[in-house]
């Protein structure tokens, strides 16, 4: 979908931004740009809607050579995302996202109208349509950028760190969305980051950047985790890596143990004679996990279960979805040292050990699954 | 006597409301300089301010030039183009243009400058031409900056309109140079405060205008926090 053969960008001050990139972005794919800064990660995206021209090379989208179409009309064909939105101040909401069709010569009220839908697409009410970018959150401001790139349906988003600006929980939010669309849409994406964890996060291949343009290694998220192509790219992959490595393996064939539960509003006498090894999860009328009793802690509760007398849980293992990461960080996460596991809808289901995990590890490695 | 009823005798006085000299008359040839002088040292000023804030080349002559021009003594300017046109309405006209272009052209050089880079960015990167980039989003997000040059401009020409009636033309200086060669004082201080009202309601009403034109969004949203 887009390739950059032999591309290098040397600016007017000499300093060579991109060296010699060859790479192919797959086509309906998330491909991440990552790396220090000053490693031309941002340069060889804005190649590619020419913000940016190449000192030498060819990038071509879709097969055409980018050096052949008039810039503007280029990049009416591919959806721009920039740090902090960089949404019209002047304009709101709606205009923002109707930007792109009126300038593609759309009727007003159709251009509007896509806006709109277009606000529901990325899970922003409709009222906010006719607020001011000013008066919207951080997070707000991203998705209406985002829901401004999709304006005209382009196959191509070029994403420049969208979500450096807001804070981790923001960020989060807006990674598991992008996913989401993601899964609807199929666009082919490049996104450009600093934070190797939203890279592998997101990619579905990530390539990684070394300061002076060079491209180290451009793999899957799970190989770069793995086998690392030499010390700097294990360096910038980080110390836990081994650990973040798990969240790429499937936990399929973990055991699943049995869970004492109790149910919000029993007494304190009927939790004590269901604990099991002295540990009971506190679950709803759903059977979701609200926390945990013990028997020392019901010591202190008189009365009923309830959401306050609970003892607040690790995180939680999805049996039909998670990795082995998440099992393990919910075994390691639970005050009882065991981790809950919870079905697709949130009941649930038993318990996971950290030793389970390792036990899986180590099958999975005997199995092959792992890479080496 | 003191100094309202001074003033009340000579302004309420019926036979000065009436006439070639009468206040009406005076107050309409004082408000056709000022929108003649305004509307040229727009026409001047603007269109380059706004070439060298979209470009960012040519700040420095930009600011060098219109700190000469301020610079400028408007009594000289107005001597200067005597000499050169002769008496009439050219040399106070001109003299006005000369004073009122630096603040036009200076706002709105600093307007476009002030918008953040990312906004111009984006403008691009979503496909707009040069031109759209300027007249869709560098001038709008301006607005603001570009009304405060051009209040500050108008302030200054209604109040130096004044100088038309050294040079033997109209507008409500006269009442203030007739009235000092008879020694009339209530006139003198009739027409600076009829001069100073009409600055008042000339920037009032470009006030209202920057409420209709500038959006809302460059000014109401400040209320609530904006960048996280």
């Amino acid at each position: 979908m887009i390739e950059f053969q032999a591309v290098t960008k040397r600016f007017d001050d000499g300093t060579v931004a991109v060296d010699d990139l060859n790479l192919s972005v797959d086509p309906g794919r998330i491909t991440v740009f990552v790396g220090p800064s000053g490693c031309g990660k941002t340069t060889s995206l804005r190649m590619v809607n020419r913000m940016i021209d190449a000192t030498s090379g060819t990038i071509t989208v879709d097969g055409n050579d980018i050096r052949q179409s008039d810039p503007p009309l280029l990049r009416r064909g591919i959806g721009y995302v920039i740090q902090q939105a960089g949404l019209f101040p002047h304009r709101t909401v709606v205009d923002n996202v109707a930007t792109v069709p009126m300038l593609a010569g759309w009727p007003r009220h159709k251009a509007k109208k896509r806006a709109v839908e277009l606000l529901e697409t990325v899970g922003l009410p409709a009222e906010l349509g006719e607020k001011y970018p000013a008066q919207l959150s951080g997070g707000q401001q991203q998705r209406v950028g985002v829901a401004r790139a999709l304006a005209v349906d382009p196959p191509v988003l070029l994403m420049d760190e969208p979500f450096s600006a807001v804070d981790p929980v923001v960020r989060e939010g807006l990674q598991d969305e992008l996913l989401r669309l993601q899964d609807e849409l199929g666009k082919t994406i490049v996104f450009v980051t600093h934070d190797i964890d939203e890279a592998i996060k997101l990619g579905d291949k990530v390539a990684v950047f070394r300061t002076g343009g060079v491209l180290a290694q451009y793999d899957k998220p799970s190989e770069l985790l793995a086998r690392p192509a030499d010390n700097f790219v294990a360096s910038f992959v980080g110390r836990d890596r081994g650990y973040r490595a798990l969240g790429f393996l499937p936990a399929s064939g973990l055991p699943i143990g049995e869970l004492a539960t109790v149910e919000l509003g029993a007494t304190a006498v009927d939790a004590r004679s269901a604990l099991r090894d002295g540990w009971a999860v506190v679950v709803d009328g759903a059977r979701c996990p609200i926390g945990w009793v013990s028997e020392k802690h019901l010591a202190t509760v008189d009365g009923e279960i309830s959401r306050d007398s609970s003892l607040s849980g690790g995180s939680l293992y999805d049996v039909d979805n998670g990795s082995l990461r998440s099992a393990l960080d919910a075994a390691l996460s639970s005050p009882s040292a065991l981790g809950v596991a919870v079905d697709s809808t949130g009941a649930v289901v038993g318990s996971v050990t950290a030793d389970d995990v390792l036990s899986a590890l180590a099958a999975a490695r005997t199995a092959g699954e792992v890479p080496q | 006597m003191d100094f309202v009823s001074f003033l009340t005798s000579w302004l309420f006085d019926g036979t000065h409301w009436t006439g070639s000299d009468g206040v009406p008359a005076r107050l309409s040839e004082h408000l056709g300089y000022t929108a003649v002088a305004l509307a040229i040292a727009v026409a001047v000023g603007f269109p380059l301010g706004a070439a060298i804030g979209h470009t960012g080349r040519g700040g420095l002559i930009l600011v060098g030039a219109a700190n000469g021009l301020r610079a400028l003594p408007t009594l000289g300017v107005l001597t200067i183009v005597v000499g050169i046109a002769g008496i009439g309405l050219v040399p106070p006209i001109t003299a006005l243009i000369v004073l009122a272009i630096p603040p036009v052209m200076a706002g709105t050089y600093a307007g476009i400058r002030a918008i953040e880079p990312i906004t111009v960015d984006a403008a691009r990167g979503v496909g707009m031409r040069e031109w759209e980039v300027l007249l869709r989003v560098e001038i709008p997000n301006a607005l603001p900056l570009i009304f405060g040059g051009v209040r500050s401009a108008a302030l200054q020409v209604v109040s130096t309109a004044t100088i038309a009636a050294f040079v033997g033309v109209g507008g409500l200086g006269r009442y203030v140079f007739d009235g000092l060669a008879v020694q009339d004082y209530a006139q003198v201080a009739s027409g600076a405060v009829l001069v100073a009202a009409l600055a008042i309601i000339v920037d009032v009403l470009f006030i209202g205008l920057q409420r209709l034109v500038v959006s809302p969004g460059l000014t109401s949203a400040k209320s609530k926090g904006t960048s996280s």
